[in-house]
């Protein structure tokens, strides 16, 4: 595929699409004339046509949900029904500036107040906050509320958090966003969290620990029950990162395990677009115990009229993490697909999700790869290990992600978690059919037989996609970030 | 089953493959007394026809008014083609380009925006965005103080002219390090410079001021930005995307330019969707890049030397650097930077210039129409495309009064601005038309006269 100039090389001076701006520039006398600026800003000059060819080719440049399987482990790469997102677009819903008076967004609130309570029922907490705006300022706001229930008792000595090694490291770079010390607990052999190293690490200084459930192994964490009467004995709360919330949608909930705060991804199992990187939704749900600390504005309900609940009403939130409501499109799209699918929908979300895992899992491992937990079931998804192919071979784990390109699949996760080596984390969701898994289990094999044919063959993926393997090295060393500072790079045409 | 597209055949076959009687059977390792048996309390699942029904319904209640409120989102014309390419599958439902040879369209993207975004304010890199403005204003003062080699303090110095849940947001976000807001007081709507020179020798990080001013009023950036650099305090520029075509940018205050810029960048090309998703922007010098937190996309060659590119400096992230990272970011706001990297490919310099120029002729038309009504005044001059209007009375109701008309009228500044008196911040974009301001005035007109809608 031939590449694609960068926009400002489709740029003529003087040319424009006139259309989109007033006729002619007003008056700007009336502005202190020190302040203007003295040049105009390099962006492209180009015609309207222009710009759609050139965003149109780019766009065909990208693997996406839409037009490959993307079974990238742990982000829930699901089909974002286009219903969804043109109900959100509703005019309506996109033209109301979000301080006008409640008055003008009943129909809006009544949404997201509908959509607090499916999230309530989901997880069985007593409290939802919707305006975290991705999962990690999801988890930002649990910490955060952790924190502010041990300052409001008096209890200033908790300043630590537990995480298990397996977890993402937006849970230990979250800690350290609240001001906690960060301790690690090992996992045991089977996949589950050492109960022993577990005791060892709590303490009097235990703030909470953060969980993932199903792990990020791909597993059930089993003695749950457990761990939430070691933690809680020791006065810590327990935090549920709901990244893998697919997995048990309608079939267990965090409250039930012993949890106290939950977030969960809305673009992960309630399927809003993830948009190329976001935006996302990291809504959050606690208990009891936490629920005057929920971040505002709430909706909350009075008189038959919907209403914006803020730090008037509760005095004891940690405040505000958006300037307004958070990704509010995004949290109507989350309505409307969990309206959509009513409460048997969101169990077969489970059971399917589950169902394609563990048949993907049997095809791999009956096809001889070495999955991590053999005599495990896999929750929603579940890791291949290369590493003997890898020590046999030389070919890696990024070598095979590359080589699945050029069979049209997106890569799954890889090296990650980062406890397993030459890892892939296989996520395919519960949207796609047996067929898609049959051809993504051949294509795999089909990798591993030229891998012991031809090795160099495969660690010469990919050779489809409009680039080959690019030089990170390079790109971290010479910085070319923006255009106007370009350096011609050597060879470069 | 809505998106679900198994067959029984399908099934049965699957769960032979695995070995298992039933799906049930595959739940088995959740211990049973944590299993879930009744189905959650949420009704039946609805078609596309009955959920359509149910939205149209919803969003017609939002009833449309007429617009004279910004306080921090504008609306402004998107042109069509912006949201038709952003909505195309490939952008909307592909994920974080960690694959980067599956990922160019999103790469390249990212880094004409970046390289737009450098250009507008005027420093040398740019982040692929953050959350929003609020949160990209805390982060820039998580990094200031980072950043800031000649200081070791964990202060940083604002002011009361900088939107107010702005400075909220910081608050929420920067407790938990013990980094503390210290806030200028405001006069004649802009940072007072007397209290800027009062805390001459106080030891800060940085110094954070926003252009045009929360109140519409443009600040002495350059007196600001020299004062802080004299003293050894970093200066963050928060500042709206859109007046940087206008207005001269944060590279270009005082003798250095400031440091850091970030912002709200809802004013290129983004609905207003009752507050969401927006996305913020954070540039800054070279030297800077890092300190910086969120994703950075670089240019570089393939193995054949073509250009391509993809994710540079991931040592800073969370994914490599864990608890020492620069941020727990993950994500930027991706889908809404394809949307602004069209929005201003389309505009270009000189159409954002003119829509600022048109939202500034507008607001100033609004206000000496609005001024001619007894007992309003105008409280600042000069302003941008906002301004304060100062009544002889309580905003509050005036503002319900306008609102049963059909009107925003502004932002009530009651309650962030005590020290004002009753003020109202008005707004008028390039969308609004005199026939708009008219309707405006008669509605004040009646609503100060008492007469009920």
């Amino acid at each position: 595929m031939n590449r694609e100039p960068v926009v400002f090389e489709h740029s003529r001076p003087g040319r424009r699409a006139p259309s989109h701006a007033p006729a002619h520039c007003a008056d700007t006398a009336s502005l202190p004339q020190e302040l203007l600026r003295r040049s105009p800003p390099l962006l492209p000059e180009v015609s309207e046509l222009d710009a759609v060819r050139h965003f149109t080719r780019l766009s065909q440049l990208n693997f996406s949900i839409d037009t490959h399987f993307y079974p990238l482990g742990s982000c829930t790469m699901k089909y974002n029904p286009r219903a969804a997102n043109s109900l959100a677009m509703l005019p309506g819903f996109l033209a109301r500036h979000p301080l006008g008076a409640v008055g003008h967004g009943q129909g809006f609130l009544e949404c997201l107040f509908e959509l607090q309570e499916m999230l309530k029922a989901v997880t069985g907490m007593q409290g939802v906050s919707l305006t975290p705006m991705a999962g990690a300022q999801g988890e930002f706001a649990g910490v955060a509320m952790i924190r502010a229930y041990h300052a409001a008792r008096g209890d200033h000595a908790r300043r630590v958090i537990i995480v298990p090694d397996a977890a993402h490291g937006t849970n230990p770079a979250t800690a350290t966003m609240c001001g906690y010390d960060v301790r690690e607990v090992p996992t045991g052999p089977c996949g589950d969290i050492d109960l022993d190293a577990l005791r060892q690490a709590v303490g009097p200084d235990t703030a909470g620990i953060m969980l993932t459930n199903p792990s990020t192994l791909g597993v059930f964490e089993r003695r749950i029950a457990e761990v939430a009467g070691i933690v809680h004995a020791a006065g810590g709360l327990l935090y549920y990162d709901g990244a893998n919330m697919n997995a048990i949608l309608g079939r267990a909930r965090p409250a039930t395990m012993g949890f106290d705060v939950v977030h969960l991804n809305l673009h992960k199992t309630f399927s809003t677009p993830h948009g190329g990187g976001g935006p996302g939704a990291g809504i959050v749900a606690v208990n009891q115990r936490l629920d005057p600390f929920l971040p505002v504005p709430i909706v909350g309900e009075r008189d038959g009229r919907y209403v914006w609940l803020t730090e008037r009403e509760r005095p004891q939130s940690i405040g505000r993490l958006s300037a307004f409501m958070g990704n509010a499109g995004v949290l109507l799209r989350a309505y409307v697909y969990m309206r959509m699918l009513g409460a048997p929908g969101m169990r077969r979300v489970a059971d399917y999700a589950v169902l394609n895992a563990n048949y993907l899992m049997t095809k791999l491992r009956q096809a001889g790869f070495d999955v991590a937990y053999p005599e495990r079931r896999a929750s929603h998804e579940f890791i291949v290990s290369l590493k003997a192919i890898a020590r046999d071979t030389g070919v890696t784990a990024m070598d095979f992600a590359k080589a699945l390109l050029d069979r049209g699949y997106h890569a799954p996760t890889t090296y990650f978690p980062l406890l397993v080596p030459e890892c892939l984390l296989i996520e395919p969701t519960e949207t796609e059919s047996c067929e898609v898994l049959d051809g993504f289990a051949a294509a795999l094999v089909a990798i591993r037989d030229q891998a012991r044919s031809d090795p160099a063959a495969v660690k010469a993926a990919p050779l489809t996609t409009p680039v080959r393997r690019l030089d990170d090295v390079r790109a971290a060393r010479d910085l070319d970030l923006t255009w106007q500072r370009r350096k011609s790079p050597a060879g470069a045409s | 089953m809505p998106f679900i597209p198994h067959t029984p055949q399908d099934v049965a076959g699957m769960l032979a493959t695995i070995g298992a009687g039933s799906i049930d059977e595959l739940f088995d390792e959740i211990p049973a007394d944590l299993a879930l048996d009744d189905a959650l309390p949420i009704g039946p699942g609805l078609t596309e026809p009955e959920i359509t029904r149910l939205m149209l319904a919803r969003a017609g209640q939002d009833g449309g008014p007429l617009c004279f409120l910004g306080a921090g989102a504008y609306e402004h014309h998107i042109p069509a083609a912006v949201w038709a390419l952003a909505t195309r599958g490939e952008f909307y439902s592909a994920y974080t380009p960690y694959q980067a040879e599956a990922s160019q369209g999103t790469l390249q993207i990212i880094y004409e925006f970046q390289s737009m975004m450098a250009g507008l304010t005027g420093l040398d890199v740019s982040n692929a965005s953050l959350y929003d403005g609020a949160t990209a204003f805390a982060e820039a003062c998580l990094m200031a103080v980072r950043a800031n080699r000649k200081s070791r303090s964990r202060r940083v110095l604002t002011t009361r002219a900088l939107t107010p849940v702005y400075r909220a947001v910081a608050r929420t976000m920067l407790s938990g390090q013990g980094i503390e807001l210290v806030e200028l007081p405001v006069e004649a709507g802009r940072t007072s410079l007397a209290a800027l020179q009062a805390m001459t020798g106080q030891d800060f990080a940085a110094l954070a001021i926003q252009q045009p001013g929360f109140l519409g009023v443009p600040e002495a950036v350059d007196a600001l930005t020299d004062w802080a650099h004299a003293g050894n305090l970093l200066v963050i520029g928060v500042c709206n995307p859109l007046w940087l075509a206008l207005l001269r940018p944060p590279g270009e205050w005082g003798q250095a330019g400031a440091d850091i810029a970030c912002g709200e960048g809802q004013p290129l090309g983004i609905p207003l969707a009752s507050g969401g998703p927006y996305f913020g922007y954070l540039t800054c010098r070279e030297a800077l890049v890092r300190q910086m937190p969120g994703r950075i996309v670089g240019r570089t060659l393939d193995l054949d030397g073509r250009p391509g590119y993809t994710l540079t400096l991931q040592a800073r992230e969370q994914h490599i650097r864990r608890s020492r990272a620069t941020s727990n970011i993950c994500t930027n706001q991706g889908l809404m930077v394809t949307a602004a990297t069209i929005f201003m490919t389309l505009l270009g310099a000189e159409g954002l210039r003119r829509v600022a120029a048109q939202c500034h002729a507008n607001t100033r038309d609004l206000v000496a129409a609005l001024t001619r009504l007894p007992g309003v005044s105008l409280a600042f001059e000069p302003f941008c495309h906002e301004a304060v209007l100062r009544f002889d009375r309580p905003v509050a109701p005036l503002l319900q009064a306008l609102s049963a008309r059909g009107i925003l009228g502004g932002f009530d500044l009651a309650a962030d601005y005590p020290e004002i008196g009753p003020g109202l911040l008005v707004c008028a974009t390039e969308m609004r038309t005199a026939e708009d301001i008219e309707c405006y005035v008669q509605a004040l007109g009646e609503a100060l006269a008492g007469r009920r809608a």
